[in-house]
């Protein structure tokens, strides 16, 4: 079992899978920080050695930031946007989506589901 | 696709003539400006713009996070309609 950047610890996978659990980090930047680890991909989290978690960790910590810092930053960036009054800005205060997708229907992801409005 | 940066930020040249020249003359002055496809470099901040949104101008004070973006951006083209939900529904259904 293995603890990497805060409370991640997926167990019995690969490593190149087993590291994209981790907020911030999808297959491509897993397969980046096991070559510069050194650790085979193809190794399973519950063979690594101590050091080998180590010189994982070190990789993750000193080229990516992942989790929480990760997610302050993209909160900070949309927070910047929206103190801007600037049309981005506005269209993350009303929830609706922000690169000019239709909204004449569809965008539901961004709106949430239906309303029941149209019933009355 | 982002712009080259070889050509730089792009601003209209009449707006540029207003900003750069102006500044001694009358630098606290809005400028009034139908430029809505300009970028905000650095030296408009501090300065006030009334931006055309096709019907109006919208006064906007240019601070140092907007550097970047479009003028058009802070100048919003269209007005947001909802329904009159909460009284007349609850009202009609009473």
């Amino acid at each position: 079992m293995a603890r990497i950047s805060g409370v991640d610890l997926p167990r019995n996978k690969k490593m190149g899978v087993a590291l994209t659990y981790i907020y911030g980090v999808g297959p491509v930047v897993a397969q980046d920080v096991l070559a510069r680890a050194k650790v085979d991909v193809h190794k399973r989290t519950d063979v690594l050695t101590e050091e080998e978690i180590a010189r994982i960790r070190d990789v993750i910590d000193s080229t990516y930031r992942v989790e929480g810092d990760l997610r302050r930053e993209i909160s900070m960036n949309i927070k910047r946007l929206m103190d801007l009054g600037c049309y981005r800005g506005l269209r993350h205060r009303k929830g609706l989506p922000v690169r000019g997708q239709r909204t004449h229907s569809n965008a539901r992801t961004r709106r949430g589901k239906r309303s029941s409005m149209v019933r009355r | 696709m982002a712009r080259s940066l070889k050509k730089g930020p792009f601003v209209d040249a009449h707006l540029w003539k207003k900003v750069a020249g102006e500044s001694q003359v009358a630098s606290r002055q809005i400028i009034k400006t139908w430029s809505r496809r300009s970028t905000v470099t650095p030296e408009f901040i501090g300065r006030t713009f009334a931006i055309h949104n096709g019907k109006k101008f919208i006064p906007v004070f240019v601070t140092e996070n907007m550097v970047g973006h479009k003028l058009g951006e802070f100048a919003p083209t269209r007005h947001f309609v909802t329904h009159p939900t909460d009284k007349k529904v609850k009202k009609g259904l009473r």
